[in-house]
């Protein structure tokens, strides 16, 4: 899960990690307000959940009012498209009001799970405000790494190591220690899956400031963080993902094709999205239905491709484990029943109860394009939503 | 014939009297698994589907001789659940389990490198050796004795690639689900370790998918230490950036964790790829013509 930025600089100032003074606008005159609070140039700063807001124009500066009324008009209630976001842009309804800093010097530093040592990793450059990615390809010597181990913490002499690294001097490296192991206390305390401070500067005055901050959660250890859980902005989510998880569907992920599929287990629902493309068709969405107790996910499913007008044609593709066979067949043909289904369907079922399944179908009368196997399915859909039928 | 698990496997089930775990017990019984212990807190000296259960792991083995856990306790105490295994000696854990927080796993992982548990999973269908011991969740009909070692961070696709296989009488050693987190308890690499040591194992079939590096460092010991062939299929190559798949661990959030890295990676290893995922089959059968 992301939040805003406004609300990890909160978080991180909760840790001690210094922060610049700033508050939340969603309005030109609550933004006039702060900056006039503030007393001194500001920089306004577009929330939305993606990086590469300065390129694209969601940061901007102002020395008097009627600049910030201004910068807060061109931003509010448009969308912004950057690097990260896909063509359609996310929407921008709040702006944090910042004093600006006098930057010295711009760095980087995050924490996030290394998966080949299993173990969190703190990451220091001084290569600050570019994308980390980068850095990693074009100059891997710039990247200080520290392992932390997860019995004894985050430790002083690793906060000497990076600030050396970074080569800041005098007292900045006690601060450079503190700040860091408040970072690590807060990747620990509230499960992150990524803490980044990028930039971190040095201002002209010799201070550590976060001047950008990104914090990215574990969904598994949510359960444990309502106050996390609280912070979600489900504006910034894609509407048709939000749309599957409030009718139970939670592994949807919104695809750019023209073929509606339903797959049961996450390997397997990339498996058929990659073979729909291996015969020339382009799947709308991800879908792994999970382990039914019930019906209600599988009408929800057929809901939710009715809706997608994108949707051309429908695969239905299950192999039985966990999941039941009889299980799946029995929601195809409640969604059958409550709704006009106007889109060719591709049905193939194995595994777990298949015979009590394809009964269940037969029996129906439902008209659908029967499967016998994984390629069959695939070939057949593409076909079928490209209008050509067997 | 096989590797982890086999007729000697003794199973002791932790979770055995919750849904998910009296399904499954069942199954893995009327499989021919010898499951002689359950693991309940609190029901202690009673019995489920006629498997004696305990309080505890530790007093679990030392009345029945378990040698292999498999697990189906809820996310929030599943890494105390593997803990526990793993402080009383279990030898082998397979946690099913999907949904356990990073970092608890991280604490896991930290305390194994001190103890000889292997953890297979989580978030895992489990393993099998067709014909002997089923430990897991995976549907047994499928599978066919046989000498091709599968492993894969999938479930059903998994299910899919072994039906492909018995469709074309190719039979399977032993069938593992590494599990589709993050941070599994065992990787290719000590997986395939396993399957270059089983005398009985002739081919192995890799199913991996997006997110994270393992592919490639499969590819590594491919290159080096395998003699026996290897297929592989990448799930994902539709996938895009940043999203998570399903699996936590499915995501890409690096140039490394593409499809097509590690297709590249597996691919100048030695291994041979399957053009896509229903043809997993065909291409391992044409593989051990060559043999």
């Amino acid at each position: 899960m992301k939040i805003h930025e406004y609300q990890a600089k909160a978080l991180m100032a909760q840790y001690g990690i210094p922060v610049p003074r700033g508050k939340l606008a969603s309005t030109a005159a609550e933004a006039i307000e702060i900056a006039a609070e503030i007393g001194c140039k500001v920089v306004i700063k577009a929330q939305v959940y993606a990086g590469g807001r300065g390129k694209a124009g969601g940061i901007k500066t102002a020395s008097n009012s009627e600049d910030v009324g201004k910068a807060v008009s061109q931003l509010i209630g448009t969308k912004l498209v950057t690097h990260q976001t896909g063509p359609e842009g996310v929407p921008v309804s709040k702006v944090l009001v910042e004093e600006a800093s006098d930057v010295a010097r711009e760095l980087y530093l995050s924490i996030l799970i290394d998966r080949t040592s299993r173990l969190p990793v703190m990451m220091a450059s001084e290569a600050g405000g570019m994308e980390i990615e980068e850095v990693a390809q074009s100059s891997p010597d710039k990247i200080f790494k520290s392992y932390i181990d997860p019995a004894i913490g985050f430790q002083p002499f690793q906060g000497r190591k990076l600030a050396y690294g970074l080569n800041v001097e005098g007292s900045q490296v006690g601060d450079a220690t503190r700040l860091m192991t408040g970072l690590y206390k807060i990747f620990i305390d509230k499960d992150c899956s990524l803490a980044e401070i990028n930039p971190l500067v040095v201002t002209a005055d010799e201070k550590l400031l976060a001047l950008d901050a990104k914090l990215n959660f574990d969904d598994n250890a949510l359960y444990r963080h309502k106050d996390i859980q609280e912070l979600q902005d489900k504006e910034q989510e894609e509407p048709l993902e939000i749309q599957a998880r409030d009718w139970g569907i939670n592994n949807y992920v919104k695809m750019d094709g023209d073929i509606g599929c339903m797959v049961n287990g996450a390997g397997l629902a990339m498996a058929v999205n990659d073979l729909i493309q291996y015969c020339g068709g382009r799947a709308a969405n991800f879908l792994d239905i999970g382990t039914l107790n019930n019906t209600e996910r599988v009408v929800n499913s057929f809901k939710m491709f009715v809706a997608d007008s994108r949707i051309k044609a429908i695969l239905v593709n299950i192999f039985g484990g966990m999941a039941r066979v009889d299980v799946i067949a029995k929601g195809i043909v409640e969604a059958y029943q409550q709704m006009n289904i106007p889109l060719p369907v591709v049905i193939r079922l194995a595994g777990t109860n298949l015979e009590e399944g394809q009964r269940i179908l037969a029996e129906s009368g439902i008209g659908f394009i029967r499967a016998k196997d994984f390629y069959d399915a695939a070939n057949k859909v593409v076909k079928a939503a490209k209008g050509v039928m067997e | 014939m096989s590797i982890l698990v086999d007729e000697n496997t003794r199973l002791l089930v932790q979770g055995i009297t919750g849904s998910e775990g009296s399904f499954h017990t069942q199954r893995c019984i009327e499989y021919g698994t010898r499951v002689v212990a359950g693991v309940t807190p609190g029901k202690g000296g009673s019995k489920h589907l006629d498997v004696p259960v305990f309080n505890t792991v530790e007093k679990a083995m030392a009345e029945t001789g378990a040698n292999a856990s498999l697990m189906f306790v809820p996310p929030p105490f599943a890494a105390d659940g593997i803990l526990e295994a793993a402080t009383a000696g279990m030898r082998l854990v397979v946690c099913i389990t999907e949904g356990i927080p990073v970092l608890d796993m991280v604490k896991v992982h930290r305390y194994l490198k001190c103890k000889s548990t292997r953890l297979i999973g989580p978030n895992c269908p489990g393993v099998m050796s067709p014909g002997k011991c089923k430990a897991g969740i995976m549907v047994g009909e499928i599978h066919l004795p046989g000498s091709v070692g599968v492993i894969s961070r999938s479930g059903t696709l998994t299910y899919d690639v072994v039906s492909q296989l018995t469709s074309l009488g190719i039979g399977q050693s032993t069938c593992i689900g590494i599990g589709g987190d993050a941070l599994p308890g065992s990787t290719f690499v000590n997986i395939l370790e396993l399957f270059e040591e089983d005398q009985d194992t002739k081919a192995v079939v890799l199913i991996g998918e997006i997110g994270g590096t393992m592919e490639q460092e499969a590819a590594e010991f491919v290159s080096h230490n395998m003699t026996k062939p290897v297929v592989a299929f990448i799930a994902g190559s539709t996938a895009p950036p940043g999203k998570r798949m399903g699996h936590a661990g499915a995501i890409i959030t690096g140039s490394a964790g593409k499809a097509s890295e590690k297709i590249k990676a597996l691919s100048q290893a030695g291994a041979a790829i399957a053009p896509n995922p229903a043809e997993v089959g065909l291409t391992t059968q044409k593989v051990l013509e060559t043999l």
